[in-house]
C-alpha cells in the first residue's frame, strides 16, 4: 500500500475508534466541510483547491493542536520523508547573500500577491536569524548561529536541506511549512536558505 | 464637539504614519492610543452609520429602525454583546453584518446582492455603509458584557463548526488560524499574536473589534479581519456573510464571553 494510504486508513481509524462522540464528530466534520465548500470563492493565484487537503493536513487538523497520536505521528514523518528531492548534484548549500532575501521576503502565494512577483520564504517571520535583523517572530526557535554550534558536516546539511524542503519529515505536525514538497521554494533557493543556515561567512554564525 | 475632536485627530494620524513606520513596538502603540484616547476616528463612522440607521433609504423607503438585532424590534443597545446567534424568521445563526444585510432586504426592499455588494471601504473614497452600520450599533455596546448565547442546536453547531474551522490547515503553507494564535507570547516578526484558545486572548482580540486601523485609514469589522487573516493564511477569498465567517465568529464571540465590549477602538 502507498504510505499515504495507509496514513490516510489510520487517520480514520483514530476518528473512528474514538467513543461515544463519534457520530457528533462526523456530523462536525460533514458540516465543517460543507462550510468550506459554500464559503470561499476563488481571487488571484488561490484556486478553491487550496481547500482540498492531503492527508498530513488532515491528520494535523484533527490533532486539533494537539501532539498527534504516535503512530499517527510516525507515519506522518515517513511519508513526508520520502517526499525530499536532494539535488542531483550533491551541492546542499547555494549563496547565503540570496538566501538572506529570500528569508526577508514575505509575499508569495497570498491571493493578493502578483503571481509573477517574488516568492519568499519569510522565515525571519517566524525565527530569529542573523543578530543585526531586530524585526524576527517567535513561532519557531531561534536559529542565530546555527551553524557555528552545530558544524557543517555533510549529515548537518542533508538535514537542514530537507528540514527546509519539507519541515514534517522531522517534526510532525509542525507550524513550519514545507517549502520544497508544496512547491514554494525551488531547490535552488532552499540551497541558498541552507547557506544562510549553515555557511561560516553567513551573518547568521557572526 | 465629537466631530471636531475626531478631526483633530484624524490631522493628527495625516502625520503620524512615518512615525509610526519607524518603530510599530507594542509601546509606541499603547501611547498612540492614550494620545488619541478621547478623538478616535471611528466616532466619523459610528455617526454615519446611525444616520443611515435612521434614513428612509431602499425601494420601500424605510429606515431600519424596526431591524431585529435579536433583542427585539428596534433594539440597538447591548445587541452586539449577544451577537452571533439563532434568528427563527431567518433559520440560521447570523452575525451583525449578516443581520444588517437581511434587514436591508426584507424591510428597505434591497436585492441581497445590493445590500453585500460593498462590505469594506478602500480607505479612500469609496465608503462602506454596512461598515458604517456595524460602527454604530456595536458602539451601542461598549461597556456591555459579552453574552454570547447558546441555546440553540443550530448556534451550538455553529460554535463546534468555528472550532473545526479554527484547526483547519490547508492550502500552500499549512496554515491553520491555530498556526499564528494558540500560543501565549509569540509574535510574527513584531506583530504580538494574541492566543485565542484562551478566553483572556479571546476577549481581548473579540472586545476590540471593529476598529479603525490608523495604517489604513479606514474603520474595519470583524468579518474584514477574518477576510484578511485568512488571505495570509493562504487560503481563496472569504465570502462576506458566509457560513465559515459566521462560524469562526461564533467560536471566537462565544469564547469571549464575560468581557465587557469595548469597540469600535483604534488600533495600529
Ligand atoms: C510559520 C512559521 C515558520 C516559518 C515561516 C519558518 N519556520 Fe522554521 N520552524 C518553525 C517551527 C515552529 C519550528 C520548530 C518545530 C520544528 O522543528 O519543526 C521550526 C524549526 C526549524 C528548524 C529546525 C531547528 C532545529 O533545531 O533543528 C530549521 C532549521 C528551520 N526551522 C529553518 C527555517 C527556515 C530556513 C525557514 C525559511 C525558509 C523557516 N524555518 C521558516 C516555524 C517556522
Ligand atoms: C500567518 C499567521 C496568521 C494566521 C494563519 C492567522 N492570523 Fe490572525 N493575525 C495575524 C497577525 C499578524 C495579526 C495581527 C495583525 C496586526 O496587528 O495588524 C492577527 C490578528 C488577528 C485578530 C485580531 C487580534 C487583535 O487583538 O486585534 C484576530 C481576531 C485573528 N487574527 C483571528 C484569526 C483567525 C480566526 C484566523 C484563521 C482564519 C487567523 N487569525 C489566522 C496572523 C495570522
Amino acid at each position: 500500500m502507498r504510505p499515504y494510504a495507509r496514513l490516510g486508513l489510520l487517520v480514520v481509524a483514530a476518528i473512528v475508534g474514538g467513543c461515544a462522540t463519534a457520530l457528533d464528530e462526523s456530523e462536525t466534520a460533514a458540516k465543517t466541510a460543507a462550510a468550506l465548500k459554500a464559503s470561499f470563492r476563488p481571487a488571484g493565484q488561490a484556486g478553491l483547491d487550496r481547500l482540498e487537503q492531503d492527508e498530513t493536513q488532515r491528520a494535523c487538523s484533527l490533532a486539533a493542536g494537539k501532539a498527534p497520536p504516535k503512530d499517527v505521528a510516525a507515519m506522518i514523518e515517513q511519508t513526508n520523508l520520502a517526499t525530499i528531492r536532494y539535488p542531483a548534484d550533491g551541492k546542499l548549500l547555494g549563496d547565503w547573500k540570496n538566501g538572506e532575501r529570500i528569508a526577508q521576503e514575505g509575499r508569495g502565494k497570498q491571493f493578493s500577491d502578483d503571481p509573477k512577483g517574488p516568492v519568499g520564504a519569510n522565515c525571519y517571520a517566524c525565527h530569529q536569524l542573523s543578530k543585526g535583523e531586530l524585526s524576527f517572530g517567535t513561532i519557531g526557535p531561534s536559529l542565530y548561529q546555527y551553524g557555528k554550534l552545530r558544524g557543517n558536516s555533510v549529515d548537518v546539511q542533508r538535514y537542514t536541506f530537507g528540514k527546509i524542503y519539507n519541515s514534517e519529515a522531522f517534526t510532525a505536525c509542525t507550524n513550519m511549512p514545507r517549502f520544497g514538497h508544496k512547491g514554494i521554494l525551488s531547490e535552488q533557493q532552499i540551497k541558498d536558505v541552507a547557506a544562510l543556515l549553515l555557511d561560516p561567512a553567513s551573518p547568521v554564525n557572526q | 464637539m465629537k466631530a471636531v475632536r475626531a478631526a483633530v485627530a484624524l490631522v493628527a494620524l495625516a502625520i503620524a504614519p512615518s512615525l509610526l513606520a519607524q518603530g510599530s513596538t507594542a509601546d509606541e502603540i499603547a501611547k498612540y492610543r492614550a494620545a488619541l484616547q478621547d478623538g478616535n476616528p471611528a466616532e466619523l463612522w459610528e455617526g454615519r452609520g446611525e444616520a443611515l440607521w435612521k434614513q428612509q433609504r431602499g425601494p420601500k423607503n424605510v429606515s431600519l429602525e424596526r431591524c431585529d438585532l435579536g433583542l427585539g424590534a428596534g433594539v440597538v443597545k447591548g445587541a452586539y454583546a449577544q451577537l452571533p446567534r439563532y434568528f427563527a424568521d431567518a433559520d440560521r445563526v447570523m452575525d451583525l453584518e449578516t443581520r444588517l444585510v437581511w434587514c436591508m432586504v426584507t424591510l428597505q426592499g434591497y436585492t441581497e446582492a445590493d445590500a453585500k455588494k460593498n462590505p469594506f471601504g478602500n480607505g479612500n473614497d469609496r465608503k462602506s455603509d454596512l461598515e458604517a452600520l456595524t460602527a454604530y450599533v456595536t458602539s451601542e455596546s461598549r461597556g456591555v458584557k459579552m453574552n454570547v448565547p447558546m441555546r440553540h442546536a443550530k448556534e451550538a453547531e455553529a460554535y463546534r463548526v468555528g472550532e473545526k474551522l479554527f484547526y483547519f490547515r490547508g492550502g500552500t503553507h499549512d496554515f491553520a488560524c491555530a498556526t499564528c494564535h494558540s500560543e501565549e507570547g509569540k509574535r510574527i516578526r513584531l506583530q504580538d499574536l494574541p492566543d485565542l484558545t484562551t478566553a483572556q486572548g479571546a476577549q481581548k482580540a473579540y472586545t476590540t473589534w471593529p476598529a479603525y486601523r490608523v495604517s489604513q485609514g479606514e474603520l474595519r469589522t470583524f468579518e474584514w479581519r477574518l477576510y484578511d487573516c485568512f488571505r495570509q493564511q493562504r487560503f481563496p477569498e472569504l465570502v462576506f456573510g458566509s457560513d465559515a465567517a459566521i462560524a469562526l465568529t461564533m467560536f471566537l464571540a462565544r469564547n469571549a464571553n464575560g468581557a465587557p465590549f469595548d469597540a469600535p477602538a483604534i488600533k495600529r
